[in-house]
Protein backbone atom coordinates (compact mmCIF):
# COMPACT_ATOMS: atom_id res chain seq x y z
CA UNK A 1 0.00 0.00 0.00
CA UNK A 2 1.43 3.10 -0.92
CA UNK A 3 0.72 6.08 2.06
CA UNK A 4 1.12 10.00 2.39
CA UNK A 5 4.97 9.60 3.43
CA UNK A 6 5.27 7.67 -0.17
CA UNK A 7 3.48 10.34 -2.18
CA UNK A 8 5.74 12.85 -0.56
CA UNK A 9 9.10 10.77 -1.60
CA UNK A 10 7.69 10.64 -4.57
CA UNK A 11 7.21 14.29 -5.13
CA UNK A 12 10.81 15.38 -3.19
CA UNK A 13 12.12 12.78 -5.78
CA UNK A 14 10.73 14.62 -8.85
CA UNK A 15 11.98 17.44 -7.48
CA UNK A 16 15.36 16.20 -7.38
CA UNK A 17 14.71 14.71 -10.46
CA UNK A 18 13.66 18.16 -11.93
CA UNK A 19 16.57 19.78 -10.49
CA UNK A 20 18.86 17.21 -11.90
CA UNK A 21 17.84 17.81 -15.49
CA UNK A 22 16.99 21.06 -15.27
CA UNK A 23 19.79 22.44 -17.81
CA UNK A 24 18.97 19.90 -20.31
CA UNK A 25 14.80 20.58 -19.79
CA UNK A 26 15.82 24.41 -20.86
CA UNK A 27 18.35 23.17 -23.72
CA UNK A 28 15.34 20.98 -25.16
CA UNK A 29 13.39 24.16 -25.15
CA UNK A 30 15.74 26.04 -26.74
CA UNK A 31 15.65 25.23 -30.31
CA UNK A 32 11.79 24.62 -30.20
CA UNK A 33 10.54 26.47 -27.36
CA UNK A 34 11.69 29.36 -25.14
CA UNK A 35 14.80 27.89 -23.24
CA UNK A 36 12.98 28.25 -19.96
CA UNK A 37 10.93 24.64 -18.87
CA UNK A 38 13.80 23.80 -16.79
CA UNK A 39 14.18 26.45 -14.59
CA UNK A 40 10.34 26.83 -14.47
CA UNK A 41 9.88 23.75 -13.67
CA UNK A 42 12.45 23.85 -10.91
CA UNK A 43 11.32 27.03 -8.91
CA UNK A 44 7.57 24.82 -9.12
CA UNK A 45 8.90 21.55 -7.80
CA UNK A 46 11.13 23.38 -5.15
CA UNK A 47 8.06 25.40 -4.32
CA UNK A 48 6.56 21.88 -3.90
CA UNK A 49 9.23 20.12 -1.91
CA UNK A 50 9.17 23.35 0.31
CA UNK A 51 5.44 23.39 0.85
CA UNK A 52 5.33 19.53 1.95
CA UNK A 53 7.99 20.18 4.33
CA UNK A 54 6.05 22.60 6.27
CA UNK A 55 2.33 21.52 6.11
CA UNK A 56 2.96 17.81 5.78
CA UNK A 57 -0.70 16.44 4.88
CA UNK A 58 -0.96 12.87 5.60
CA UNK A 59 -3.48 11.47 3.43
CA UNK A 60 -1.97 10.29 -0.45
CA UNK A 61 -4.90 12.60 -2.08
CA UNK A 62 -3.99 15.64 0.25
CA UNK A 63 -0.42 15.71 -0.24
CA UNK A 64 -1.39 15.43 -4.16
CA UNK A 65 -3.81 18.25 -3.87
CA UNK A 66 -1.61 20.54 -2.10
CA UNK A 67 1.52 19.77 -4.80
CA UNK A 68 -0.58 20.72 -7.72
CA UNK A 69 -1.98 24.24 -5.87
CA UNK A 70 1.44 25.16 -5.42
CA UNK A 71 2.67 24.33 -9.34
CA UNK A 72 -0.05 26.27 -10.42
CA UNK A 73 0.68 29.09 -7.82
CA UNK A 74 4.64 29.17 -8.82
CA UNK A 75 5.17 27.67 -12.79
CA UNK A 76 2.98 29.74 -14.56
CA UNK A 77 2.89 29.06 -18.65
CA UNK A 78 1.74 26.37 -19.77
CA UNK A 79 3.68 23.52 -17.63
CA UNK A 80 2.29 25.39 -14.12
CA UNK A 81 -1.27 24.53 -14.78
CA UNK A 82 -0.67 21.08 -16.91
CA UNK A 83 1.25 19.45 -14.23
CA UNK A 84 -0.56 21.71 -11.48
CA UNK A 85 -4.32 19.50 -12.97
CA UNK A 86 -2.74 16.41 -13.35
CA UNK A 87 -1.73 16.36 -9.73
CA UNK A 88 -4.72 17.97 -8.47
CA UNK A 89 -7.33 15.69 -10.26
CA UNK A 90 -5.12 12.39 -9.29
CA UNK A 91 -5.21 13.32 -5.06
CA UNK A 92 -9.02 14.91 -5.72
CA UNK A 93 -9.67 10.79 -7.34
CA UNK A 94 -8.12 9.80 -4.30
CA UNK A 95 -10.52 11.20 -2.18
CA UNK A 96 -9.22 10.97 2.26
CA UNK A 97 -8.12 7.01 1.74
CA UNK A 98 -5.17 7.10 4.01
CA UNK A 99 -3.38 4.70 1.84
CA UNK A 100 -4.36 3.45 -1.31
CA UNK A 101 -3.59 0.42 -3.47
CA UNK A 102 -1.10 0.49 -6.89
CA UNK A 103 -4.61 -0.38 -8.98
CA UNK A 104 -6.55 2.35 -7.36
CA UNK A 105 -3.47 4.72 -7.92
CA UNK A 106 -3.02 3.80 -11.69
CA UNK A 107 -6.43 4.67 -11.78
CA UNK A 108 -6.22 7.85 -10.48
CA UNK A 109 -3.22 9.20 -12.21
CA UNK A 110 -5.26 7.74 -15.58
CA UNK A 111 -7.92 10.70 -14.47
CA UNK A 112 -4.99 13.11 -13.62
CA UNK A 113 -3.73 12.41 -17.39
CA UNK A 114 -7.57 12.60 -19.05
CA UNK A 115 -7.33 16.26 -17.19
CA UNK A 116 -4.26 17.44 -18.69
CA UNK A 117 -5.82 16.12 -21.84
CA UNK A 118 -8.26 18.16 -21.67
CA UNK A 119 -6.65 21.21 -20.44
CA UNK A 120 -4.40 21.34 -23.09
CA UNK A 121 -6.89 20.17 -25.85
CA UNK A 122 -3.78 17.78 -26.99
CA UNK A 123 -4.22 14.07 -27.87
CA UNK A 124 -0.96 12.06 -28.16
CA UNK A 125 1.40 12.29 -31.00
CA UNK A 126 0.72 16.06 -30.90
CA UNK A 127 4.78 16.22 -29.42
CA UNK A 128 3.40 17.13 -25.91
CA UNK A 129 3.83 16.10 -22.22
CA UNK A 130 0.86 13.36 -22.82
CA UNK A 131 3.66 11.68 -25.25
CA UNK A 132 5.21 10.50 -22.07
CA UNK A 133 2.49 10.20 -19.90
CA UNK A 134 -0.29 8.27 -21.81
CA UNK A 135 2.17 5.18 -22.23
CA UNK A 136 3.26 5.53 -18.97
CA UNK A 137 -0.03 5.42 -17.43
CA UNK A 138 -1.12 2.44 -20.08
CA UNK A 139 2.13 0.25 -19.08
CA UNK A 140 1.28 1.27 -15.21
CA UNK A 141 -2.14 -0.91 -15.74
CA UNK A 142 -0.84 -3.56 -18.08
CA UNK A 143 1.55 -4.51 -15.53
CA UNK A 144 -0.57 -4.27 -12.52
CA UNK A 145 1.45 -0.88 -10.84
CA UNK A 146 5.04 -1.93 -11.42
CA UNK A 147 6.58 1.40 -11.73
CA UNK A 148 9.49 0.42 -13.73
CA UNK A 149 7.51 -0.76 -16.85
CA UNK A 150 5.90 2.89 -16.63
CA UNK A 151 9.62 4.77 -16.34
CA UNK A 152 10.34 2.66 -19.69
CA UNK A 153 7.44 3.38 -21.52
CA UNK A 154 7.07 6.61 -20.44
CA UNK A 155 11.01 7.15 -21.51
CA UNK A 156 10.35 5.76 -24.89
CA UNK A 157 7.53 8.02 -25.22
CA UNK A 158 9.44 11.05 -24.69
CA UNK A 159 12.30 9.47 -27.18
CA UNK A 160 9.55 9.22 -29.49
CA UNK A 161 8.68 12.85 -29.46
CA UNK A 162 11.80 13.31 -31.92
CA UNK A 163 10.63 13.02 -35.42
CA UNK A 164 7.09 14.56 -34.44
CA UNK A 165 6.17 17.35 -35.69
CA UNK A 166 4.89 19.99 -33.20
CA UNK A 167 0.59 20.35 -32.88
CA UNK A 168 0.11 21.72 -29.43
CA UNK A 169 2.12 24.71 -27.95
CA UNK A 170 4.91 26.92 -28.83
CA UNK A 171 6.45 24.56 -30.38
CA UNK A 172 3.36 24.49 -33.21
CA UNK A 173 4.42 27.67 -34.54
CA UNK A 174 7.64 26.36 -35.92
CA UNK A 175 5.86 24.02 -38.47
CA UNK A 176 7.88 21.41 -39.79
CA UNK A 177 10.68 23.12 -38.37
CA UNK A 178 9.71 21.38 -35.03
CA UNK A 179 10.60 17.87 -36.79
CA UNK A 180 13.80 16.39 -35.30
CA UNK A 181 13.53 17.64 -31.36
CA UNK A 182 12.80 16.02 -28.42
CA UNK A 183 10.07 17.52 -27.18
CA UNK A 184 11.02 19.04 -23.32
CA UNK A 185 7.34 18.43 -21.74
CA UNK A 186 7.36 14.96 -22.57
CA UNK A 187 10.99 14.48 -21.33
CA UNK A 188 10.00 15.87 -17.50
CA UNK A 189 6.77 13.88 -17.94
CA UNK A 190 8.97 10.63 -17.44
CA UNK A 191 11.10 12.09 -15.09
CA UNK A 192 8.18 11.76 -12.87
CA UNK A 193 7.83 8.17 -13.72
CA UNK A 194 11.25 7.99 -13.15
CA UNK A 195 10.99 9.55 -10.05
CA UNK A 196 7.95 7.14 -9.01
CA UNK A 197 10.10 4.08 -9.95
CA UNK A 198 12.69 5.10 -8.05
CA UNK A 199 10.50 5.86 -4.82
CA UNK A 200 8.72 2.35 -5.41
CA UNK A 201 12.44 0.56 -5.55
CA UNK A 202 14.48 1.91 -2.50
CA UNK A 203 12.98 4.81 -0.84
CA UNK A 204 9.64 3.94 -1.14
CA UNK A 205 9.76 0.74 0.81
CA UNK A 206 12.38 2.46 3.79
CA UNK A 207 9.45 4.88 3.88
CA UNK A 208 6.55 2.84 4.21
CA UNK A 209 7.86 1.23 7.64
CA UNK A 210 9.04 4.59 8.51
CA UNK A 211 5.49 6.02 8.29
CA UNK A 212 3.66 3.32 9.97
CA UNK A 213 2.59 4.14 13.65
CA UNK B 1 26.87 37.69 -21.50
CA UNK B 2 26.36 41.01 -22.02
CA UNK B 3 23.29 41.57 -19.91
CA UNK B 4 23.21 44.53 -17.20
CA UNK B 5 21.51 42.44 -14.79
CA UNK B 6 22.50 41.29 -11.02
CA UNK B 7 21.27 37.55 -11.62
CA UNK B 8 18.83 36.00 -13.79
CA UNK B 9 16.51 34.64 -10.46
CA UNK B 10 15.67 38.41 -9.59
CA UNK B 11 15.27 40.17 -13.39
CA UNK B 12 11.78 40.84 -12.90
CA UNK B 13 11.67 41.69 -9.30
CA UNK B 14 14.66 44.48 -9.87
CA UNK B 15 12.55 45.82 -13.05
CA UNK B 16 9.51 45.86 -10.89
CA UNK B 17 11.63 48.02 -8.23
CA UNK B 18 12.69 50.41 -11.00
CA UNK B 19 9.10 50.80 -12.45
CA UNK B 20 8.34 51.81 -8.81
CA UNK B 21 10.82 53.93 -8.12
CA UNK B 22 10.13 56.14 -11.18
CA UNK B 23 6.19 55.51 -11.31
CA UNK B 24 5.01 57.39 -8.44
CA UNK B 25 1.49 56.98 -10.13
CA UNK B 26 1.59 53.41 -10.14
CA UNK B 27 1.13 50.86 -6.99
CA UNK B 28 3.48 48.44 -7.53
CA UNK B 29 3.48 45.27 -5.22
CA UNK B 30 7.04 43.85 -5.99
CA UNK B 31 6.44 40.93 -4.08
CA UNK B 32 3.58 39.63 -5.71
CA UNK B 33 4.35 41.02 -9.62
CA UNK B 34 0.89 43.50 -9.64
CA UNK B 35 1.41 46.49 -11.09
CA UNK B 36 -1.89 48.72 -10.09
CA UNK B 37 -2.85 52.29 -11.16
CA UNK B 38 -2.61 54.17 -8.08
CA UNK B 39 -6.36 55.69 -8.54
CA UNK B 40 -7.75 52.09 -8.91
CA UNK B 41 -10.71 51.26 -8.22
CA UNK B 42 -12.37 53.93 -10.47
CA UNK B 43 -15.70 54.08 -9.10
CA UNK B 44 -18.18 52.52 -12.03
CA UNK B 45 -15.60 51.78 -14.75
CA UNK B 46 -14.86 48.58 -16.00
CA UNK B 47 -11.55 47.66 -15.21
CA UNK B 48 -8.61 46.26 -17.54
CA UNK B 49 -6.67 43.72 -16.38
CA UNK B 50 -3.60 42.39 -18.79
CA UNK B 51 -0.07 40.15 -18.66
CA UNK B 52 2.21 38.03 -19.83
CA UNK B 53 5.47 36.73 -19.70
CA UNK B 54 8.03 39.48 -18.82
CA UNK B 55 11.03 40.53 -21.75
CA UNK B 56 7.83 42.45 -23.97
CA UNK B 57 8.51 45.75 -21.74
CA UNK B 58 6.78 48.40 -22.20
CA UNK B 59 4.01 45.59 -22.93
CA UNK B 60 1.78 45.28 -20.14
CA UNK B 61 3.95 47.39 -17.63
CA UNK B 62 4.23 50.64 -19.48
CA UNK B 63 0.77 50.89 -20.56
CA UNK B 64 -0.89 51.08 -17.24
CA UNK B 65 -2.40 53.84 -16.11
CA UNK B 66 -5.64 55.85 -17.16
CA UNK B 67 -7.18 55.36 -20.56
CA UNK B 68 -5.71 51.85 -21.01
CA UNK B 69 -4.87 49.07 -18.33
CA UNK B 70 -6.10 49.21 -14.56
CA UNK B 71 -3.45 46.66 -14.14
CA UNK B 72 -0.78 44.72 -15.27
CA UNK B 73 0.63 41.61 -13.88
CA UNK B 74 4.48 40.47 -15.24
CA UNK B 75 5.53 36.69 -15.42
CA UNK B 76 8.61 35.32 -15.35
CA UNK B 77 10.88 36.00 -18.38
CA UNK B 78 8.21 35.02 -21.30
CA UNK B 79 6.32 32.70 -18.73
CA UNK B 80 2.86 33.69 -18.55
CA UNK B 81 1.96 35.13 -15.03
CA UNK B 82 0.01 32.78 -12.44
CA UNK B 83 -3.95 32.76 -11.80
CA UNK B 84 -2.81 34.10 -8.33
CA UNK B 85 -1.63 37.37 -9.82
CA UNK B 86 -4.41 37.48 -11.98
CA UNK B 87 -7.04 36.69 -9.17
CA UNK B 88 -5.03 39.87 -6.68
CA UNK B 89 -5.16 42.42 -9.56
CA UNK B 90 -8.43 41.73 -10.52
CA UNK B 91 -9.86 42.11 -7.11
CA UNK B 92 -7.85 45.34 -6.69
CA UNK B 93 -8.78 47.09 -9.53
CA UNK B 94 -13.05 46.15 -9.86
CA UNK B 95 -15.50 48.75 -9.24
CA UNK B 96 -18.18 46.63 -9.36
CA UNK B 97 -18.22 47.37 -12.56
CA UNK B 98 -16.56 43.79 -13.74
CA UNK B 99 -12.83 43.12 -14.92
CA UNK B 100 -12.19 42.51 -18.75
CA UNK B 101 -8.80 40.06 -19.14
CA UNK B 102 -6.66 40.86 -22.00
CA UNK B 103 -5.05 37.35 -22.81
CA UNK B 104 -2.25 37.38 -25.86
CA UNK B 105 -3.27 33.75 -27.44
CA UNK B 106 -0.54 31.39 -25.85
CA UNK B 107 -1.32 28.23 -24.29
CA UNK B 108 0.05 29.31 -20.72
CA UNK B 109 -1.27 32.88 -21.27
CA UNK B 110 -4.77 31.22 -21.83
CA UNK B 111 -4.96 28.30 -19.31
CA UNK B 112 -3.40 30.97 -16.53
CA UNK B 113 -6.27 33.56 -17.35
CA UNK B 114 -9.16 30.66 -17.51
CA UNK B 115 -8.00 29.68 -14.07
CA UNK B 116 -8.05 32.84 -12.90
CA UNK B 117 -11.04 33.70 -13.91
CA UNK B 118 -13.09 31.16 -12.55
CA UNK B 119 -11.10 31.96 -8.87
CA UNK B 120 -12.08 35.57 -9.82
CA UNK B 121 -15.73 34.59 -10.25
CA UNK B 122 -15.70 32.48 -7.30
CA UNK B 123 -15.22 35.86 -5.48
CA UNK B 124 -18.10 37.43 -6.87
CA UNK B 125 -15.75 39.58 -9.70
CA UNK B 126 -17.49 39.76 -13.08
CA UNK B 127 -15.34 38.75 -15.62
CA UNK B 128 -14.87 39.08 -19.37
CA UNK B 129 -11.97 37.80 -21.45
CA UNK B 130 -10.56 38.58 -24.90
CA UNK B 131 -7.95 36.31 -26.67
CA UNK B 132 -5.56 38.68 -28.85
CA UNK B 133 -4.50 36.53 -31.89
CA UNK B 134 -3.46 38.88 -34.26
CA UNK B 135 -0.21 37.28 -35.98
CA UNK B 136 -0.68 36.05 -39.57
CA UNK B 137 2.74 34.04 -39.24
CA UNK B 138 0.89 31.38 -37.77
CA UNK B 139 -1.97 29.36 -39.68
CA UNK B 140 -5.17 29.15 -37.58
CA UNK B 141 -5.72 25.35 -38.02
CA UNK B 142 -5.70 22.27 -36.00
CA UNK B 143 -2.07 21.75 -35.91
CA UNK B 144 -1.20 24.93 -34.25
CA UNK B 145 -1.93 26.45 -31.05
CA UNK B 146 -3.56 28.81 -33.42
CA UNK B 147 -2.80 32.76 -33.91
CA UNK B 148 -0.12 34.52 -31.42
CA UNK B 149 -1.22 37.66 -29.70
CA UNK B 150 1.84 40.32 -30.60
CA UNK B 151 1.75 44.16 -31.80
CA UNK B 152 -1.94 44.04 -31.74
CA UNK B 153 -2.68 43.65 -28.17
CA UNK B 154 -1.33 47.60 -28.06
CA UNK B 155 -4.34 48.57 -30.05
CA UNK B 156 -7.00 46.13 -28.16
CA UNK B 157 -5.83 47.48 -24.73
CA UNK B 158 -5.38 50.90 -25.70
CA UNK B 159 -9.16 51.07 -27.51
CA UNK B 160 -10.46 49.02 -25.00
CA UNK B 161 -9.10 50.98 -21.91
CA UNK B 162 -10.42 54.21 -23.99
CA UNK B 163 -14.30 52.71 -24.07
CA UNK B 164 -13.72 51.04 -20.12
CA UNK B 165 -12.94 55.26 -19.56
CA UNK B 166 -15.71 56.40 -20.94
CA UNK B 167 -18.35 54.52 -18.90
CA UNK B 168 -19.24 52.00 -21.27
CA UNK B 169 -19.97 48.55 -19.42
CA UNK B 170 -18.31 45.36 -19.54
CA UNK B 171 -20.02 43.77 -22.35
CA UNK B 172 -19.96 46.85 -24.87
CA UNK B 173 -15.68 47.37 -23.26
CA UNK B 174 -15.97 43.19 -24.16
CA UNK B 175 -17.30 43.86 -27.64
CA UNK B 176 -14.94 46.84 -28.41
CA UNK B 177 -11.79 44.81 -27.67
CA UNK B 178 -13.11 41.84 -29.64
CA UNK B 179 -13.71 43.91 -32.68
CA UNK B 180 -10.39 45.22 -32.36
CA UNK B 181 -8.90 42.09 -32.40
CA UNK B 182 -10.77 41.28 -35.41
CA UNK B 183 -9.05 43.89 -37.49
CA UNK B 184 -5.84 43.67 -36.75
CA UNK B 185 -3.02 41.83 -38.35
CA UNK B 186 0.47 41.70 -37.32
CA UNK B 187 3.48 40.01 -39.41
CA UNK B 188 7.40 40.36 -37.35
CA UNK B 189 10.99 39.42 -38.42
CA UNK B 190 14.30 38.87 -36.55
CA UNK B 191 17.24 39.86 -37.73
CA UNK B 192 18.61 38.36 -34.48
CA UNK B 193 17.59 35.83 -31.78
CA UNK B 194 16.86 37.33 -28.70
CA UNK B 195 19.19 36.50 -25.63
CA UNK B 196 17.46 35.24 -22.63
CA UNK B 197 18.44 35.40 -18.81
CA UNK B 198 18.00 32.00 -17.51
CA UNK B 199 19.90 30.68 -20.71
CA UNK B 200 22.46 33.88 -20.41
CA UNK B 201 23.02 33.65 -24.49
CA UNK B 202 21.16 33.49 -27.50
CA UNK B 203 18.00 30.91 -27.88
CA UNK B 204 18.28 29.87 -31.66
CA UNK B 205 21.24 30.38 -33.78
CA UNK B 206 21.06 32.84 -37.10
CA UNK B 207 23.88 33.89 -38.80
CA UNK B 208 23.96 37.46 -39.90
CA UNK B 209 23.40 38.06 -43.34
CA UNK B 210 19.88 35.72 -43.08
CA UNK B 211 16.97 36.73 -41.43
CA UNK B 212 13.57 34.81 -39.89
CA UNK B 213 10.43 36.23 -41.00
CA UNK B 214 7.10 35.81 -39.50
CA UNK B 215 8.90 35.47 -36.16
CA UNK B 216 6.66 35.39 -32.70
CA UNK B 217 7.87 37.91 -29.48
CA UNK B 218 9.14 34.67 -27.68
CA UNK B 219 12.63 34.49 -29.29
CA UNK B 220 11.41 30.96 -30.96
CA UNK B 221 11.99 31.01 -34.92
CA UNK B 222 10.14 31.94 -37.43
CA UNK B 223 8.04 30.13 -40.46
CA UNK B 224 11.15 30.43 -42.83
CA UNK B 225 14.59 31.62 -42.95
CA UNK B 226 16.07 33.63 -45.68
CA UNK B 227 19.19 35.50 -47.10
CA UNK B 228 19.69 39.23 -45.88
CA UNK B 229 16.98 41.62 -47.27
CA UNK B 230 16.56 45.31 -47.83
CA UNK B 231 14.12 47.39 -45.58
CA UNK B 232 11.94 48.08 -48.55
CA UNK B 233 12.02 44.30 -49.45
CA UNK B 234 11.27 43.25 -45.76
CA UNK B 235 8.80 46.06 -45.82
CA UNK B 236 6.98 44.39 -49.26
CA UNK B 237 6.61 41.17 -47.61
CA UNK B 238 5.38 41.79 -44.26
CA UNK B 239 2.29 43.95 -45.48
CA UNK B 240 1.53 41.67 -48.56
CA UNK B 241 1.32 38.99 -45.30
CA UNK B 242 -0.87 41.18 -43.75
CA UNK B 243 -2.84 42.47 -46.82
CA UNK B 244 -3.15 38.68 -47.85
CA UNK B 245 -5.44 38.45 -44.31
CA UNK B 246 -6.82 41.76 -44.30
CA UNK B 247 -8.23 43.79 -46.48
CA UNK B 248 -9.31 47.25 -45.58
CA UNK B 249 -11.87 49.19 -46.86
CA UNK B 250 -11.32 51.70 -43.85
CA UNK B 251 -8.38 53.73 -42.78
CA UNK B 252 -5.59 51.91 -40.67
CA UNK B 253 -3.97 52.48 -37.50
CA UNK B 254 -0.53 51.46 -38.38
CA UNK B 255 2.14 50.05 -35.59
CA UNK B 256 5.73 49.60 -36.56
CA UNK B 257 7.28 47.93 -33.87
CA UNK B 258 10.79 47.72 -32.75
CA UNK B 259 11.23 43.87 -31.26
CA UNK B 260 13.74 45.68 -28.47
CA UNK B 261 17.04 45.40 -30.72
CA UNK B 262 16.48 47.87 -33.30
CA UNK B 263 16.97 51.17 -33.19
CA UNK B 264 14.72 54.01 -33.60
CA UNK B 265 16.93 55.13 -36.96
CA UNK B 266 16.20 51.79 -38.87
CA UNK B 267 12.77 51.43 -37.52
CA UNK B 268 11.92 55.13 -39.38
CA UNK B 269 13.73 54.03 -42.35
CA UNK B 270 11.68 51.00 -42.19
CA UNK B 271 8.16 52.85 -41.52
CA UNK B 272 9.00 54.68 -44.53
CA UNK B 273 8.97 51.78 -46.76
CA UNK B 274 5.89 50.46 -44.63
CA UNK B 275 4.15 53.76 -45.82
CA UNK B 276 4.95 53.44 -49.40
CA UNK B 277 3.36 49.71 -49.82
CA UNK B 278 0.34 50.78 -48.06
CA UNK B 279 0.24 53.95 -50.72
CA UNK B 280 0.98 51.46 -53.44
CA UNK B 281 -1.61 49.22 -52.11
CA UNK B 282 -4.56 51.58 -51.73
CA UNK B 283 -4.62 51.15 -47.89
CA UNK B 284 -5.17 55.02 -46.41
CA UNK B 285 -3.15 55.39 -43.11
CA UNK B 286 -5.25 57.46 -40.18
CA UNK B 287 -2.55 56.88 -37.86
CA UNK B 288 1.26 55.85 -37.15
CA UNK B 289 3.49 54.34 -34.46
CA UNK B 290 6.87 53.68 -34.29
CA UNK B 291 8.61 52.57 -31.33
CA UNK B 292 9.88 49.85 -29.20
CA UNK B 293 5.98 48.86 -28.09
CA UNK B 294 5.81 44.60 -28.06
CA UNK B 295 9.56 43.89 -27.63
CA UNK B 296 11.34 40.30 -27.45
CA UNK B 297 14.15 41.31 -24.99
CA UNK B 298 17.06 42.31 -27.51
CA UNK B 299 15.85 40.66 -30.56
CA UNK B 300 16.54 42.77 -33.44
CA UNK B 301 13.88 43.02 -35.69
CA UNK B 302 10.40 44.81 -36.17
CA UNK B 303 7.29 43.61 -36.60
CA UNK B 304 4.27 45.54 -38.74
CA UNK B 305 0.33 45.41 -37.21
CA UNK B 306 -2.58 47.27 -38.99
CA UNK B 307 -5.88 47.81 -37.63
CA UNK B 308 -8.50 48.90 -39.51
CA UNK B 309 -10.64 51.31 -37.49
CA UNK B 310 -14.09 52.98 -37.92
CA UNK B 311 -14.70 56.34 -36.93
CA UNK B 312 -15.56 55.12 -33.17
CA UNK B 313 -12.42 53.12 -33.15
CA UNK B 314 -10.30 56.04 -34.31
CA UNK B 315 -12.06 58.08 -31.56
CA UNK B 316 -11.14 55.74 -28.24
CA UNK B 317 -7.60 56.12 -30.23
CA UNK B 318 -6.96 59.65 -30.16
CA UNK B 319 -8.88 59.44 -26.60
CA UNK B 320 -6.53 60.79 -23.84
CA UNK B 321 -4.12 58.65 -22.44
CA UNK B 322 -1.91 58.57 -19.26
CA UNK B 323 0.77 55.39 -19.28
CA UNK B 324 4.21 54.87 -18.53
CA UNK B 325 4.79 54.28 -22.27
CA UNK B 326 2.00 55.40 -24.33
CA UNK B 327 0.93 59.13 -23.63
CA UNK B 328 -0.95 61.99 -24.95
CA UNK B 329 -4.14 64.21 -25.21
CA UNK B 330 -3.62 64.47 -20.97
Amino acid sequence: MLDALFFRNWLTATADAVDREAERLTELDSPIGDADHGSNLRRGFRAVAAVLEKETPDTPGAVLMLAGRQLISTVGGASGPLYGTLLRRTGKELGDAPEVGPARFAAALRTGVDAVAALGGAAPGDKTMLDALAPGIDALDDSLGTFAAAREAALQGALATTPLQARKGRASYLGERSIGHQDPGATSSALLFEALAETADGIGGASREGSRG
Amino acid sequence: MRMLINVAETVVADALRGIAAAHPELTVDVENRVIVRRDAPVEGKVALVSGGGSGHEPLHSGFVGPGMLSAALPGEVFTSPVPDQMVRAAAAVDSGAGVLFVVKNYTGDVLNFDMAAELAEDEGIQVAKVLVDDDVAVTDSLYTAGRRGTGGTLFVEKLAGAAADAGMPLERVEAVARRVNENTRSFGVALSACSTPAKGGPTFDLPSGELELGVGIHGEPGRERRPMMTSREVADFAVNAVLEDLAPHNPVLLLVNGMGGTPLLELYGFSAEIQRVLVERGVAVARTLVGNYVTSLDMAGASVTLCQVDEEMLRLWDAPVRTPALRWGC
